[in-house]
């Protein structure tokens, strides 16, 4: 807890949670996708469900899903922009299992044709947590630049991620590692202290075992 | 922030005698590990929330209503009633309760506020600190001293109790804002760190219990009115404590005593919209109409 913690963010209202913390969801989406976002389908749960409409929840993830950030006085228009940008969405009810109240689902799919699915839910204050991508368990914050890196379960892929960003002067904050079953798919997720520079993101997808790169800067509150 | 209680802040005031707000900046620049930011950029960044604030509220438009049309007009309302001589409130507190609505009803309407310690409760700390600046002619320095001062108030509580209407009821959100209020302004009218701490302790005391029970689940109906609650409940306990009075109970054991009574508090008070104004029968009747 800093004092910028209980002083702050300025934010459109109403919510930290169901507004702001719906608008770094969406923002971090769209990080994630590293593309602009042409297909949005929105499955909002919980509490997000029950009194998104109220809380701007809607409008808030369309404005992330854009680029804003959630003191962007464009949110309440957010609709509007869309329709400008050619953004298409769709919002529908679902509930996950043990999920937080405040949980989202979207299935996105970006210009250059890439897809993605993510589960995110806002924890209080505007604090935000990406918890799956494509069906992998994450728990990102991303208050760090963060790499997910999906890989085949073999002996010496998690030496070489790490000395490739060692190499590049990139200290790891934590790391968590996890698989399907030994000899099956296996999982990386790091969070950084520096950036992950493009070359070597492009090293990195390229590398042996390696099946899926992604990545997201830190996202400022 | 390494503060666990108002007593350590006191603590620290008194070894090192420095004033409360320069201890909370100090000791959150040595916490985050601040090297590269200096204490000029740090005070910059505060200064920054609290013109945010003002810009909050320079911003109001009267006209505005939420977008369930439960809110809007009120702040304008309070500003006409005070301007044509109708409050009992003397021009101080009138202001302050004006300011309050008004911010609250920006928050509602989807304006851009600054949260402190939430959005729900954003409209207490301005209401206070920017009618005091206002009308007592305070230098800026001054009103980023008190903004860190009601920052290391809320770091307290936050710690030791919450924040959040969902964990404790509105007690720790407007009654946590109130006591930060309450000690900015002891603060600004000369208190020291014990009529600081006393004032905030005041504060949480007078909303001891208060729940959260958002109609329709939204930050609108009583959020937005509770607001004037903390903000007039802050100025009475600035002043009491201003004039002297010391709560009997310590100001630390005040705030465990609110973590106390939010734990205690069922759920259906702590914003579940199913207990207290939610489930009477007009906010039923609202729920019910939002949701078709």
């Amino acid at each position: 807890m800093n004092v910028f913690d209980v002083m702050g963010p300025i934010m459109v209202g109403p919510s930290s949670s169901h507004t702001a913390g719906a608008v770094k969801i969406g923002y971090t989406a769209r990080k994630l996708m590293r593309e602009e976002i042409k297909e949005a389908k929105i499955y909002l749960h919980g509490s997000f469900l029950l009194t998104g409409k109220g809380h701007g929840t809607d409008k808030a993830l369309i404005a992330g899903l854009l680029g804003m950030m959630p003191d962007d006085e464009r949110i309440p228009n957010s609709f509007s922009y869309a329709k400008e940008s050619g953004l298409e969405y769709e919002f529908e009810g679902i509930e996950l299992r043990d999920a937080h109240p405040n949980s989202v689902m979207l299935k996105l799919v970006g210009i250059q044709g890439n897809k993605m699915e993510i589960i995110a839910s806002s924890i209080g204050g505007s604090s935000i947590v990406i918890n799956q991508i494509d069906g992998v368990e994450a728990d990102i914050t991303a208050a760090y630049p963060t790499l997910i890196i999906r890989n085949i379960d073999q002996p010496g892929h998690v030496s070489m991620v790490t000395s490739l960003l060692s190499k590049y002067g990139i200290n790891i904050a934590t790391m968590k590692i996890q698989r399907n079953k030994r000899g099956g798919n296996a999982v990386m997720i790091i969070e950084c202290d520096q950036e992950v520079p493009s070359e070597l993101l492009v090293l990195l997808s390229n590398a042996e075992g390696v099946k899926k790169v992604t990545y997201v800067n830190a996202v400022e509150a | 922030m390494s503060f666990r209680s108002l007593a350590e802040i006191l603590n620290k005031c008194k070894k090192e005698d420095k004033p409360f707000w320069r201890v909370v900046l100090e000791d959150d620049m040595e916490e985050r590990l601040v090297t590269e930011e200096t204490e000029e950029e740090s005070f910059e960044k505060m200064k920054q929330l609290y013109m945010a604030m003002k810009g909050a509220d320079i911003a109001y438009e009267e006209g505005l209503s939420s977008t369930s049309g439960l809110v809007g007009g009120d702040g304008a309302r309070m500003g006409r009633a005070l301007s044509e001589g109708k409050t009992l409130a003397g021009p101080f507190m009138g202001e302050v309760m004006s300011k309050a609505l008004k911010m609250g009803e920006s928050n509602a309407c989807m304006k851009k506020i600054v949260a402190a310690p939430t959005g729900g409760a954003c409209g207490v700390i301005p209401a206070v600190l920017l009618t005091y600046e206002e009308q007592f002619g305070a230098f800026l320095q001054q009103m980023i001293e008190a903004m860190y001062v009601a920052a290391g108030i809320g770091q307290v509580i936050a710690v030791r109790a919450f924040i959040s209407g969902a964990a404790g009821g509105c007690q720790a959100e407007i009654g946590s804002a109130s006591a930060m209020a309450a000690g900015a302004l002891a603060y600004l009218n000369g208190g020291d760190g014990e009529c600081i701490t006393h004032a905030a302790a005041m504060s949480l005391k007078n909303l001891m219990g208060l729940a959260c029970d958002t109609v329709a689940g939204l930050v609108e109906i009583p959020c937005v009115k509770r607001n004037v609650g903390g903000a007039v409940v802050a100025i009475s306990s600035a002043d009491m404590a201003v004039a002297g009075i010391r709560s009997q109970i310590p100001p630390d054991e005040v705030i465990d005593a609110m973590r106390e009574v939010g734990e205690s508090l069922p759920r259906t008070l702590r914003e579940t919209g199913e207990g207290g104004l939610a489930a009477t029968p007009r906010g039923i009747e609202i729920k019910n109409k939002l949701m078709s």
